[in-house]
């Protein structure tokens, strides 16, 4: 109503609304009184020439707008003001015209002429204001001027203008899809933009337009990924999007090797050692045969790049960014490399619920492919009852996929918290976790079911009722076992009222009704008589469970089958009275009823496939991450699905570009900042520099030799081609370039100090050694292989202790690169003098191994003499044969090898480049008729934060000979294999090193009192403890000991004064051993006890912070004590 | 991306609309509103919900609820993300997010709007820039307003932000009194169990700056123990680089107040619980009734005073009443809610505060099966609990002498104790 008199004044000309005709007081115009009224008084305002008047009018109305108040009628009043000068009326004006132009169409035209005179103004906003509203206009008789506006903007000089204009296009293609082929135009013009600004925009244009149009980007994505970091947060999302979709039609599958295997891997990482073994022997032999094939996976160097400038958003404060970069690891990168978003995500949980929410959702996705990469923050996932129920059901999801055979009984303890919450849906998906948790984990399953069976007696129903549930599905799978608990269950039917639960119970009941043959026909007798009473899904088990006891007892229950399919054909429910004449048909034999019958038994009762319990979120990743489709695993509007990695890489060469300009415009003076700092750490590697030559290739390649970053030969093997490509670059890419590179320096610098243990941390002799090579790094010339040569060395001699280091470096300073070998056992000799005759020198270095308790010395001077004992034991290669303490262990066997075998053992000896790395002693036997030349390792493939020091390369290994070497892993207190290919001249083989527990600590010293004290702090959760019966060859102290020293690399902790020294020891009953350790990479302390009581009782128990590591020792050591 | 925004309040109403593309009808939020009553608490409503034709995702903040309309596929992070940074900027220009703070500046939060969106997409989210482009409403303002009714709430030049390379600081900042002050709060989160056993507990810890600097400062802030941070996210002002190779912040600020950094202290580390607490809680078959005794006593505090110690329970439905005794501090019990609050105040720790009592139940209504968690806060001034400090504040690019001062606390986060 108010509209049309609206528009009656408006015919009847303008000027005439001023006239406060209808009373001009806006309070009169209550709630009831018509709003023309008011709106009246607004237009009054409106058109009076003080520009406070029309601001306040305008405030009026936009308030109006906000609250969805209709103020349509104002708008010949409104858009005369369109021309206003006061910047703030016109920008009200603004907001109302884009809200109601469509409405009034033709109206809204009158305002055109305004905006095409804006486009031309000097000032920038002002241009780019009114390109935004002319665009925002949805009248489809400006498509050409907004067509033409776009196009001028989108060559202006002002980069906030272009960014307007990049906003304007899907704006235009929203209200006009036939203007499709001319916007592309202008989207590829905006693409070359080097603005920061503008990126983000135009990408997202892009994505809205033509996201097909793929071959758009192949010119820009070299800048694209060198701009990320610098383009605003909200850009960068859109663009890594859409850089995922690109790299997945243009670059090869990184880990189409592993691809293969996948199934075999992505099971266990913790799986018994026989499995473990075997596994990977299967693994290795399907792996040899494709890889001789296909010809080794290179990764595009623009591939690298990418990953390499996303990794940094990481750190974004947007979650949104971190988001982005995460999925796009996740389907992009290498398998080994994908673990670094996982500490990301996690910390994203601290965020908002919302966020929580979708990070969860994607990584329960993630957690099913990648178990590994989330299983260090377990805990993170734990529930609060203050948590949102969807955020707990999500965590729990996530706990449930990472459950495995070693934190499987710590997950439990967890849900037996949660199933006394007080929300009770969050219980209900607790059983049903708990239930997956016993499908998939076979250990598990008794202790599971009994927990459920105590369930059972719950007071709340739907938790018993939930527990039927997954019992049911667990008991399908063993059912002989249990007719006990289905003996139980039907006991429950008298009270359960919850119908999926009754209906759960009875098919049980028929199923396994010959295990429960006593029961089975009484429970039918109740279920007839209440029949009537029951909810459709019970009354079809019903007929179900009277058709199978037909079958199996008919004696007992033909009457009362009879009678319960009586009751079923007079039922309200059609499935009901279909399914009774159905089976009526089937199990009572009449004349005709045809061969059907004769099969009856084997048609209900035929063995059925026990359940598998499948995380919902299984295939999700098929959606690309973090997107709105996967979210609701349904393919939104406008989802762009993300394509398979083609077989065969495309041409990579249309991605080089030909610039110009030799600075780029977009560099920011953030950046340039940035070069200048660099500009000032140059001088430090400016030698190897000059060296490595100046493309990135030949940098990666220095990167790779000198430390053991993870994929370095994935990178190293890329140099190559991406060389070629750079090349053609013009200057300012070859800058970038160079930037790039020195943004790697500073990488590798970080780096360094953790991964070589050059750190400051370490022993000053180390801080001396590092110098002084990268002395020699800047004095002499020496090719890139000598170098590495010098580092394998010191690696060679890993074996020796810190001490020696320095002599060792002098020593080989000294010497003009004599043959490895001869150097090796010359220092070695020499080292032993050494620290036999310098006990002082030889204290302070030992400190990983020998923990400075000055008070204790003379004890302490024991277990270091004990330790030189025994290091010279193993030190010497010829030492390592199975009779030694130290087990040795199968790398490569003689006929996979093809005549090369390989053994490993834990020599427990400190690692000297790394204390934090567990030396690794390597034997190569020969047993082949030729020589094997260049013996070495490649590819490493390592659970993230893992590290490998390799051994030095062996030149040459004449047939029939022997050779060691030692190569140092960290294994950052994990259990988890490190794998990787051994290569000779000739062939490539895929080996892994999985260490048991007991290797991943080093001993330490501790007296009774500190081992009290430790241990009192290591209580609770940490504390593990298990009673075992002895061995009989097993009850003496030295057997005790010795066989745990020889299961976990731990020091005996002298126990009492008297017990230790005296040479007549007390019986061996009422003993205590205590045996103290630290694991190597996280130094937590580890500490074991045996208590021995008569007849060979004994009772161990473990405290280590870290639960993991604790549960598998005490494993290892039971074995070791009981067998 | 982001097609309209509607503002709700706790009661189901929608004060405030916006459409950034074509009007959508408000009708579309009575699938959210279907959403909402059926969940028990504001915060089990699902963030993203899928109707036949739309997508709404959802946050809550300051008993709002931010609705935003999708019509395709967009990252719901990206969406969710922004809608928190308008529930930022309204706090920080009105200094709270409330409906009637909302209410009371409309047009400003319009033109708000109007300028963090552009079609959907994220324009301008920068604070310093906002205000540079529409200025916050302060008292003067509004006093001068009312006098003259001249005075513009918009600027008419380009931010400066908008186009360097530098978008979170405004050109031409001035101030006589030139100060840069650094918040480090930490929050302990932390599980512990009935035993009084750490389940788990970890850091999260906040950098919060107050930097009123004039010009074009270039700060660089070095800590003395920057390897504990195992985890960190930075404001987009701080360089990356230098942090990979120097652990040192670096950065031009914005002005005025910001979050420099998020960092994480994970459990690896073991974390020192400040206090613990001494339990028990049990209801009875016989008689309606429960018993509750909590004691809190100090932990690790190095020595520091631990303040505004609060406890809260949220205790079962089925208890009705509290009648308890506290040693120290007061507590409340709410019958609607079933919350017990006890508000302890400073621990002090030669006399123990305990609370003490019995807690009648619902006649008829079994016993509770499980006893509820307890919630703690507490706070600590000058200390990080993780231990971090900082070592140094340096300023380059300009001349004069900055006030500096860094300010430490320690803050419970999600610390639950189970019983």
């Amino acid at each position: 109503m108010s509209a049309s008199s609206a528009f009656n004044e408006e015919k009847g000309g303008s000027s005439s609304v001023g006239e406060p005709e209808y009373g001009h007081d806006p309070a009169s115009g209550g709630i009831f009184s018509s709003d023309y009224k008011r709106h009246d008084d607004l237009k009054e305002m409106l058109d009076s020439n003080k520009d406070s008047l029309k601001l306040e009018a305008m405030k009026r109305i936009v308030a109006m707008i906000a609250r969805g108040k209709n103020a349509s009628d104002l708008f010949p009043a409104v858009v005369k003001n369109v021309a206003c000068k006061n910047i703030e009326v016109k920008k009200l004006v603004y907001v109302y015209l884009v809200r109601y132009a469509e409405e009034q169409q033709d109206l809204a035209l009158l305002s055109i002429s305004t905006f095409q005179r804006g486009l031309k103004d000097p000032n920038q906003l002002i241009r780019a204001s009114a390109l935004r509203v002319l665009s925002s206009i949805r009248v489809t008789i400006i498509v050409p001027i907004m067509m033409l506006a776009i196009k001028e903007a989108a060559s202006d000089m002002s980069p906030y203008v272009r960014k307007t204009a990049a906003h304007a296009i899907p704006k235009l293609y929203s209200l006009d899809p036939e203007q499709k082929d001319q916007l592309i135009e202008v989207i590829e013009k905006l693409l070359a933009d080097k603005t920061t600004l503008v990126a983000g925009s135009v990408v997202m244009a892009f994505e809205e337009v033509c996201p097909e149009r793929i071959d758009l980007i192949h010119k820009n994505y070299r800048k694209l990924c060198n701009l990320l970091i610098d383009v605003e947060e909200w850009g960068q999302v859109v663009i890594i999007n859409m850089l995922t979709r690109y790299a997945r039609t243009q670059f090869l599958n990184p880990n189409m090797n592993e691809s293969l295997l996948e199934e075999g891997s992505d099971k266990t990482f913790y799986g018994s050692d026989e499995d473990e073994d075997e596994e990977e022997e299967e693994k290795e032999k399907k792996a040899e045969a494709p890889m001789a094939k296909r010809k080794p996976y290179v990764m595009d160097p623009d591939h690298r790049l990418l990953l390499r400038n996303t990794k940094p958003l990481l750190q974004s404060r947007n979650a949104a960014v971190v988001m982005a970069v995460a999925q796009l690891y996740f389907h992009l990168a290498p398998k080994v490399e994908v673990g670094v978003i996982a500490k990301a995500l996690v910390r994203l949980l601290r965020s908002h619920s919302e966020v929580q929410y979708v990070v969860l959702q994607n990584v329960a996705t993630m957690s099913i492919k990648r178990r590994g990469m989330f299983e260090p923050y377990l805990k993170s996932f734990y529930i609060r009852s203050t948590d949102p129920t969807q955020i707990k059901v999500l965590k729990l999801e996530v706990l449930t996929n990472l459950a495995n055979e070693t934190n499987i009984s710590t997950i439990l303890r967890e849900f037996q918290t949660y199933i006394k919450s007080m929300d009770k849906d969050f219980v209900a998906a607790t059983i049903q976790a708990i239930g997956r948790c016993a499908t998939n984990i076979g250990e598990v399953r008794d202790t599971c079911l009994n927990g459920l069976v105590q369930l059972l007696s719950n007071r709340d129903e739907l938790v018993v009722a939930e527990s039927v549930v997954v019992i049911k599905k667990l008991l399908q799978m063993q059912p002989e076992k249990h007719s006990d608990i289905i003996k139980h269950m039907a006991k429950l039917t008298d009270n359960i009222q919850v119908p999926m639960a009754r209906a759960s119970i009875l098919w049980l009941i028929g199923e396994y009704c010959e295990h429960v043959p006593k029961i089975a026909p009484d429970v039918l007798r109740k279920m007839a008589k209440s029949f009537t009473n029951e909810e459709d899904i019970v009354k079809l088990q019903i007929i179900n469970l009277a058709a199978k006891l037909y079958l199996t007892n008919s004696k007992q229950t033909k009457l009362l089958t009879q009678y319960v399919l009586n009751l079923a054909k007079y039922d309200q429910n059609y499935d009901i009275r279909d399914r009774a004449r159905f089976i009526r048909q089937l199990i009572v034999p009449t004349e005709k009823s045809g061969a059907l019958s004769k099969y009856a038994k084997k048609l209900f009762l035929a063995l059925k496939p026990a359940p598998v319990l499948e995380s919902p979120f299984k295939d999700r990743d098929h959606f690309q991450l973090g997107s709105l489709s996967h979210l609701l695993n349904a393919k939104a509007g406008g989802y762009q699905e993300l394509p398979d990695w083609p077989e065969a890489a495309p041409d990579p060469s249309v991605r080089n570009v030909e610039v110009k300009d030799s600075v780029p415009e977009w560099t920011k003076c953030s950046s340039r900042e940035k070069r200048k700092e660099k500009r000032v750490e140059k001088p430090f590697y400016s030698d190897s520099e000059g060296e490595s030559g100046p493309t990135e290739s030949a940098d990666s390649e220095s990167d790779s030799a000198s430390g053991s970053e993870m994929g370095s030969g994935l990178e190293e093997s890329g140099s190559g081609s991406e060389s070629e490509g750079s090349e053609e670059g013009s200057e300012s890419e070859e800058e970038e370039e160079e930037d790039e590179k020195d943004k790697k320096k500073i990488k590798k610098d970080l780096k360094k100090p953790v991964k070589e243990s050059e750190s400051e941390q370490s022993s000053e002799e180390e801080e001396r050694k590092h110098q002084r090579k990268s002395d020699q790094q800047k004095s002499d010339s020496e090719s890139e292989s000598d170098e590495e040569s010098d580092s394998e060395s010191s690696q060679s001699e890993s074996d020796d202790s810190d001490s020696e280091a320095d002599v060792k470096k002098k020593k080989k300073a000294a010497e003009s690169k004599p043959p490895p070998k001869p150097v090796k056992k010359d220092t070695k000799k020499e080292k032993k003098e050494m620290s036999l005759l310098d006990l002082d020198d030889f204290e302070p270095a030992a400190s990983p191994q020998v923990t400075p308790v000055n008070s204790f010395l003379s004890n302490s001077l024991v277990t270091d003499l004990e330790g030189l004992s025994l290091s010279d034991a193993v030190l010497s290669p010829a030492n390592i044969s199975p009779c030694s303490a130290l087990k040795s262990y199968e790398l490569l066997h003689r006929i996979r090898g093809e005549g090369l075998s390989v053994e490993y053992c834990f020599s427990r000896q400190p690692f000297s480049p790394d204390g934090n790395m567990v030396a690794v002693q390597m034997q190569f036997t020969n047993n082949a008729t030729s020589e094997a030349k260049n013996l070495h390792m490649e590819d490493v493939k390592l659970q993230s934060g893992m590290r490998v020091k390799e051994f030095p390369e062996i030149e040459l290994l004449p047939a029939g000979e022997t050779a060691t070497a030692v190569m140092g892993i960290d294994f950052c207190d994990s259990t988890q294999a490190a794998n990787f290919q051994l290569c000779t001249h000739t062939r490539k083989f895929f080996v892994s090193i999985q260490p048991p527990v007991g290797e991943l600590m080093r001993p330490v010293f501790l007296t009774e009192n500190e081992f009290k004290k430790e241990q009192g702090q290591l209580m609770g959760m940490n504390e593990i403890t298990e009673k075992l019966t002895l061995d009989a060859k097993c009850r003496n102290e030295h057997t005790i000991v010795q066989r745990v020293t020889t299961a976990a690399n731990l020091s005996r902790v002298p126990c009492g004064s008297d017990k230790e020294c005296s040479p007549p020891v007390p019986p061996p009953d009422r003993l205590v051993h205590r045996f103290a350790g630290r694991t190597v990479t996280s130094g937590s302390l580890v500490l074991a006890t045996v208590a021995t009581k008569e007849g060979g009782a004994a009772q161990l128990t473990v405290n280590c912070e870290k639960m993991v590591i604790g549960t598998m020792l005490v494993k290892d050591v039971l074995l070791a004590l009981t067998q | 991306m982001i097609h309209s925004l509607f503002l709700i309040n706790h009661s189901g109403d929608i004060f405030l609309e916006k459409h950034w593309k074509s009007v959508i009808s408000r009708s579309v939020c009575d699938y959210f509103f279907e959403a909402k009553e059926k969940a028990a608490e504001p915060e089990n409503v699902a963030p993203v919900l899928q109707t036949p034709h739309h997508y709404l995702i959802t946050i809550y903040r300051g008993k709002l609820f931010f609705l935003s309309v999708v019509q395709t596929e967009a990252p719901p992070l990206f969406v969710i993300e922004f809608l928190h940074r308008v529930a930022d900027i309204f706090q920080d220009y009105f200094g709270e997010c409330s409906e009637s703070v909302i209410k009371d500046n409309v047009v400003t939060v319009y033109e708000l709007l109007e300028e963090m969106l552009d079609n959907g997409f994220p324009l301008a989210t920068e604070s310093n820039v906002l205000k540079e482009m529409i200025r916050p409403p302060t008292i003067l303002r509004s006093v001068v307003n009312t006098l003259t009714g001249t005075w513009s709430n918009v600027g008419d030049t380009l931010p400066t932000g908008q186009l360097s390379n530098i978008p979170w600081r405004r050109a031409g900042v001035k101030y006589t009194n030139n100060e840069a002050y650094f918040d480090v709060i930490e929050e302990i989160d932390a599980i512990v169990d009935k035993s009084g056993t750490t389940v788990c507990a970890e850091i999260q810890g906040v950098i919060e700056a107050c930097v009123r600097l004039t010009g074009m400062p270039d700060l660089t802030l070095s800590f003395m123990n920057p390897r504990l941070l195992d985890d960190v996210s930075f404001h987009p002002c701080v360089r990356f680089k230098r942090w990979e190779s120097e652990r040192a912040l670096s950065f031009i600020p914005p002005d005025g107040n910001f979050t420099l950094m998020n960092y994480h202290v994970s459990s690896q580390n073991l974390v020192a619980l400040p206090v613990y607490v001494k339990q028990s809680i049990s209801f009875f078959d016989s008689g309606p009734c429960g018993r509750l005794d909590i004691t809190v006593g100090p932990k690790q505090t190095m020595g520091k005073t631990v303040e505004a110690l609060m406890v809260t329970i949220h205790m079962p439905k089925a208890v009705l009443s509290a009648n308890l005794t506290a040693t120290q501090g007061s507590y409340t019990y709410d019958l609607a809610t079933k919350v017990l609050v006890w508000d302890i105040g400073k621990l002090n720790p030669q006399k123990l505060p305990n609370l003490k009592g019995s807690l009648s139940l619902q006649a008829g209504a079994p016993k509770p099966e499980d006893n509820p968690s307890l919630n703690i806060d507490l706070k600590i001034q000058q200390m990080a609990i993780s231990g971090l400090k900082v070592s140094r504040l340096e300023m380059f690019g300009e001349k004069y002498k900055p006030f500096k001062g860094v300010k430490y606390l320690t803050k419970a986060g999600k610390f639950q104790v189970r019983t």
